[in-house]
């Protein structure tokens, strides 16, 4: 059992000047055999492993991570979180994420940091008014809290932003969900690490998966860089890296892995308390609590694998946080970096079986996975666990690309994806 | 970024071009006869790969002429530029 995380302890391991803190996970070498392996050690497949353990009972398992955990776009995301999505079927799967958020902290003793500071989405144009009135309509139809401002009144909300109809891309109105917010990303990975190394699971890190062996059409294990592991059911949640893992299985997704851009600035005293995004000059911005300014960019267009974006999108994302944020226009930007997404042609995420037995795949989230890492390893775990998908994420199988039944959420969601 | 050599225009800025996605998918001769495995497969399943992959671009602010492309894409160097209906000139 490990040690509870507490005022107490913190007191306790001051007098030992915060020497002798237990090791929040192990790291330990592979068994031979596992009843199930999730791939990919990030935040969804961490809590994949952790609900797998928690509420379908499944202890012997583990999760393989070629790098370190929360080292890939867990830690290179921007930290939104909201469930505002048009569609039933997203709005379904992100707010279930939004409530497993609320109480995440206490559920995992880990201090995630989750503040429901608000979401606040802008329209330019007249379609954009439409549009957003008709999600902020969806999103009350479906529980979800939402309401449209005029521009005095996001003016009101956010102070610093240029409402002046002067600019190119005015301020016309936008949308505002308060029980949207953000997380710390780095926490929510370790703290599904340590509850899910807690309840026995392996967490096996610096070791890649190179084959999954298949007899017929049932897996038989994964060969990886530690060697041959065996098991019934393999997990796939590998984000950018999905459809290498998907070949080696024989498999085709559809998906393109594309870079996504974001930056800090130098931290400043507190100027924004909010998230502010708009989707049609694409820009967002929040401020993390050391103070930086963490602004989100677009993806480029082309596949590549590289975690390089291009310079001309960082430029287009400043000049667009510019003309809404004159006040930032002398602020020195620290760190910028890319990360790997995995876009499907419907910007919806798969969480689904294969055609191969004992073969799942979490994958496609694209440029808005982090906001659902609790919500999707709960129904990726009850997925595996069951062999059927739960009802949340029946939608979202991967036949749907067969049949036609898109969760068509470009351009529908708040931001374009 | 990077440098794309356009078979028309010559080397040019990566931001004036659009990428077309994989490059190489025949469209079905006859559409009406395709199961909805088929479909699918013509329309959304692609090969994403990591490594060597063969794409389509077009030169959008330049010539506006689409040409085909082959590239690294683990880290964004490009193998060979040839225009539409030419072979590769690399496997």
């Amino acid at each position: 059992m490990k040690n509870k995380y507490s005022i107490f302890s913190l007191i306790k391991n001051a007098f030992s000047y915060h020497e002798n803190w237990e090791k929040a996970w192990k790291d330990p070498e592979p068994k031979k055999e596992y009843d199930a392996i999730i791939v990919g050690g990030g935040g969804h497949g961490l809590a994949t492993a952790y609900y797998l353990a928690k509420k379908h009972n499944m202890k012997n398992i583990a999760v393989v991570e070629k790098g370190w955990i929360g080292g890939g776009n867990t830690g290179r995301n921007t930290t939104i979180i909201r469930s505002n999505y048009l569609w039933d079927a997203s709005a379904g799967l992100y707010d279930h994420a939004l409530k497993i958020w609320e109480g995440l902290s206490q559920e995992l003793n880990y201090n995630v940091m989750f503040s429901q500071r608000g979401v606040m989405n802008l329209a330019h144009n007249l379609q954009d008014v439409r549009d957003l009135k008709r999600r902020t309509h969806a999103n009350r139809l479906n529980g979800i809290d939402a309401v449209y401002l005029n521009t005095e009144e996001v003016k009101k909300f956010c102070p610093i932003i240029n409402t002046s109809q002067d600019i190119r891309y005015p301020v016309l109105g936008g949308t505002l969900q308060r029980r949207a917010g953000t997380a710390r990303h780095d926490a929510v990975a370790w703290g599904y690490a340590r509850g899910a190394d807690e309840m026995g699971v392996d967490i096996i890190q610096n070791c890649e998966v190179k084959g999954i062996k298949r007899n017929g059409d049932t897996v038989e294990g994964i060969e990886t860089t530690k060697g041959f592991i065996k098991t019934k059911k393999i997990g796939v949640v590998a984000a950018g890296h999905s459809s290498v893992i998907a070949n080696m299985a024989g498999l085709k997704l559809p998906l393109e892995s594309k870079p996504l851009q974001a930056l800090v600035s130098e931290p400043v005293k507190p100027i924004i308390d909010t998230v502010v995004m708009s989707n049609a000059v694409h820009a967002y911005v929040s401020q993390s609590d050391k103070g930086e300014l963490v602004i989100g960019a677009g993806t480029d267009d082309y596949v590549s694998y590289s975690q390089k974006g291009s310079h001309d999108i960082v430029e287009g994302t400043l000049n667009a946080i510019l003309e809404l944020y004159p006040i930032f226009s002398r602020m020195r930007m620290l760190r910028q970096w890319g990360g790997i997404v995995d876009i499907c042609p419907d910007a919806s995420p798969i969480i689904s079986k294969t055609s191969i037995k004992g073969l799942y795949f979490n994958c496609g989230w694209g440029t808005g996975g982090f906001k659902a890492t609790p919500g999707s390893g709960d129904l990726f775990a009850h997925t595996i666990a069951n062999d059927e998908p739960h009802k949340l994420n029946a939608a979202f199988n991967i036949n749907r690309f067969v049949s036609g039944d898109l969760v068509d959420e470009h351009g529908a969601a708040a931001v374009a994806h | 970024m990077f440098l794309i050599n356009c078979p028309f225009c010559g080397e040019r800025e990566q931001s004036e071009f659009k990428a077309g996605g994989e490059a190489h998918i025949v469209r079905p001769k006859q559409p009406t006869e395709l199961s909805d495995d088929e479909w699918a497969e013509y329309l959304f399943m692609r090969k994403n790969i990591k490594g060597i992959q063969f794409e389509r671009w077009n030169h959008v602010h330049g010539c506006r002429k689409w040409f085909n492309m082959v590239r690294d894409t683990s880290n964004d160097q490009i193998k060979a530029v040839y225009k539409m209906g030419e072979k590769p000139p690399v496997k």
